[in-house]
């Protein structure tokens, strides 16, 4: 075979290999200094290439980004965090049951969305992608409302629109999921900059994935939110894979995602992923720095997608397969939760408790959800809807549409 | 002959090319390694190695832009495009510079790249994975558009697109890679090795840009198609016990208007049908192109059956779907007045 002398970034490890994160620059908990939240970009430039790490081996926060949180907050976040999960795995079977058409998890990623979301305040407006689960659960949108959308029944907030896990909250201020990656992103730049051209102190938050951070639309953000110092906090979840393809493929083989904030005049911070107070800390950071003044910042979340990509998915053709049980910052549950009863604040019997408790919660909004439909059975939804909101008045080849499709039914 | 379903037909055109053409590459977004999201492009990157079957980032404008230099600098890439609905960020790419290059440097660069995008619904994609845009890049002076409707035409119109030295964007309904369907969702899937056009030679062979396939010769009405509604359309005239003359266009541009003009002149009435949405739908061009050509020879308006102009919607999707009732309808107004 000819060899060529094109570089091509090479995949860790593939099937049947054993896993090796070798590649990956961790720095010791604790190590990172934290800035002042004014600081000029060009004096934090190691921020977007170190890693912002509190939570140590031991499951102690140490240095200067523990966010001192207290333990009740904590155990609202691990709570959030447990939820996201056990959600998760519940849609997952009901999705392999032939209940829902398509999902998504977010396996190992929890302590993003829901961390991040917590550092935020209720009326900033997130831009999700499609794995930022945990910001709608953290926001409090009822459980009951994610699964009819899941179902595209006749609560859905689609209204049978929208792939499963496209959400949207209008109440939330979660803007609606697009199933087209990094389209989100300037979006939320454009959000943020109608905040500040109108005075207000409310910023924009968004989500794309590494493999997303190629598309031109995330360089349109940054670029943007540089030249208009747009109040706007710009997540890359580094989750080291898109679909089959190794974060390499996305340009993170020579540099970290956070160092091209940098290169824009954006401050740029690398975190722990997984790690609940770490991400709480830098996204308590970058919202302090937008609402000042400071403009925009782009974290990097580094983090391992523990799960297939989707339930179109299997990994198992292209990673080694225990390759999440070895991800060297480990599971984001499992450290906050060891924090915790290092604190004294928690314990595996209230731990195992509140697992009960939110199975049962979830179990209950499903037989709930299930009643107002799915698609093969129960209520369904009116398929005129299928012609409205295509505009604010339907026109006439939509009304003329409307009633060959209403005979169509009827000949059936 | 070997019996392939349409991803094995459209793996074996390319593994021909890898082997027959050192300038041809593949690129796009999960094809190397991992063969593709829908596999067609399985195993060959084992076969040709990492530099000619290329994982790209997920860029689609990077896709298509470099995918034009690398045709400049001498190579012949097919790049993939994961669905048609993801084509959009390529699209500045695609319209002002892949299609117009040879027109602007009155021939003196030129970039034979083939685009592959799957398209079309049926399979509870929703609106990000169900779009049939043909119609958007037919608009488009420069570009060739090719959409086939099972796996014999599929490797051939392939081949024949990579071997194009202008620039082919090539559909594939993504519904009838594993099968014909025809339309109705309740019915047992077939596979393509119970269907005639299962039947797929090995080697190399071309179908040709711009002549369609008569699928059914009949005397009572034309129906004139491309992809999926090929299959609907045989079952929606069957049903009703009509000898309709089924013309599968397989090449959008060029245009076979021969074959379609000839059809109407006999027939008198003719029925358009696509999945995409109806208005400015590829049907649109064809309706005024029969009326041009075909006016006198007219017994009844020309019809179209098409996807309602809405996006794709997720939970309606078959009251979406341009099925059997819908081309029916359409059917029984171009058989009126008798």
């Amino acid at each position: 075979m000819v060899r060529s002398r094109l570089h091509l970034p090479r995949s860790p490890a593939r099937p049947g290999e054993a896993p090796d994160f070798s590649y990956l620059e961790l720095s010791p908990a604790g190590a990172v200094a934290r800035p002042q939240v004014g600081a000029r970009v060009r004096d934090i430039g190691p921020l977007a290439v170190e890693l912002v790490r509190v939570l140590d081996d031991a499951g102690d926060a140490v240095g200067p980004w523990n966010p001192h949180l207290d333990a009740a907050e904590l155990q609202i976040g691990l709570r959030h965090m447990l939820l996201t999960r056990i959600f998760d795995e519940r849609m997952q079977r009901n999705q392999r049951a032939g209940k829902i058409t398509f999902y998504v998890r977010s396996l190992g990623e929890e302590a993003v969305s829901v961390a991040q979301c917590m550092a935020l305040s209720p009326r900033d407006m997130l831009f999700p992608s499609y794995r930022n689960q945990g910001l709608q659960i953290a926001r409090g949108i009822p459980l009951v409302n994610l699964m009819c959308q899941l179902l595209s029944n006749t609560r859905d907030p689609c209204k049978g629109r929208q792939l499963p896990a496209m959400y949207h909250s209008a109440a939330g201020h979660l803007f609606s999921i697009s199933g087209n990656v990094a389209t989100q992103f300037p979006q939320a730049v454009g959000w943020a900059m109608a905040a500040a051209i109108k005075g207000e102190d409310h910023l924009a938050a968004s989500w794309l994935g590494e493999g997303s951070s190629a598309e031109a639309d995330f360089h349109y953000a940054l670029l943007f939110a540089a030249v208009y110092q747009a109040p706007v906090i710009l997540n890359v979840v580094n989750n080291q894979w898109a679909i089959s393809t190794f974060q390499g493929y996305a340009g993170g083989e020579q540099r970290s995602f956070a160092a091209r904030g940098p290169g824009y005049g954006i401050a740029g911070v690398r975190v722990d992923g997984n790690d609940f107070l770490a991400v709480h800390a830098v996204t308590q950071w970058a919202a302090e720095r937008a609402r000042t003044g400071g403009g925009p910042t782009l974290i990097e979340l580094v983090t391992y997608r523990a799960a297939a990509h989707s339930t179109s998915d299997d990994p198992s053709r292209y990673r080694a397969k225990d390759d999440a049980e070895h991800w060297p910052l480990g599971d984001p549950i499992e450290r906050l939760k060891r924090h915790l009863i290092r604190l004294g604040e928690w314990s595996e019997e209230r731990h195992h408790a509140l697992s009960a408790e939110l199975d049962e919660l979830v179990a209950a909004s499903w037989r709930e959800a299930v009643a107002y439909g799915t698609l093969n059975d129960g209520p369904k939804l009116d398929t005129d809807l299928m012609f409205e909101d295509v505009f604010k008045e339907m026109p006439a080849n939509l009304q003329l549409q409307r009633a060959m499709m209403r005979a169509e039914k009827s000949s059936r | 002959m070997a019996q392939m379903n349409m991803v094995q037909a459209l793996n074996s055109a390319m593994d021909i090319m890898l082997g027959r053409d050192p300038s041809v590459v593949l690129m796009g977004e999960d094809i190397g390694y991992f063969g593709g999201v829908f596999r067609t492009t399985e195993g060959l990157q084992r076969k040709y190695g990492e530099h000619r079957v290329l994982d790209t980032p997920i860029a689609e404008g990077g896709i298509v832009g470099a995918a034009i230099g690398m045709a400049v600098n001498g190579l012949r890439p097919v790049a993939e495009i994961q669905f048609a609905d993801y084509i959009y960020p390529g699209f500045d790419q695609i319209v002002s510079e892949l299609a117009r290059l040879r027109y602007r440097s009155a021939g003196d660069f030129t970039a034979p790249v083939t685009i592959r995008t799957p398209c079309g619904g049926g399979i509870r994609g929703g609106q990000t994975h169900s779009q049939s845009p043909e119609a958007m890049f037919t608009h488009v002076s420069g570009l060739k558009v090719v959409m086939p409707s099972n796996p014999h035409d599929a490797k051939g119109l392939l081949i024949t697109a990579i071997e194009d030295d202008d620039p082919v964007i090539f559909f594939e309904p993504k519904r009838l890679y594993n099968g014909p369907f025809d339309g109705d969702p309740n019915k047992p899937a077939v596979p393509w090795s119970t269907h005639p056009k299962g039947e797929v030679p090995e080697g190399h062979y071309t179908v040709p840009l711009g002549r369609a396939d008569i699928v059914r010769a009949g005397a009572q009405l034309s129906i004139i198609t491309y992809g999926t509604m090929v299959y609907v359309a045989q079952a929606a005239a069957a049903a009703l016990e009509l000898d309709a003359e089924i013309i599968d266009l397989r090449s959008l541009v060029p245009l076979d208007v021969d074959a379609i003009c000839s059809s109407v002149k006999k027939t008198g009435r003719c029925v358009v049908a696509h999945e995409a949405t109806r208005l400015s739908g590829f049907g649109a061009e064809i309706a005024a192109i029969v009326q041009e050509e075909c006016f006198w020879h007219l017994e009844a308006p020309i019809q179209r059956a098409a996807g309602w102009d809405t996006p794709y919607p997720h939970a309606f999707e078959w009251e979406y779907f341009p099925g059997q009732a819908r081309l029916a309808a359409a059917i029984r107004a171009a058989m009126e007045p008798a």
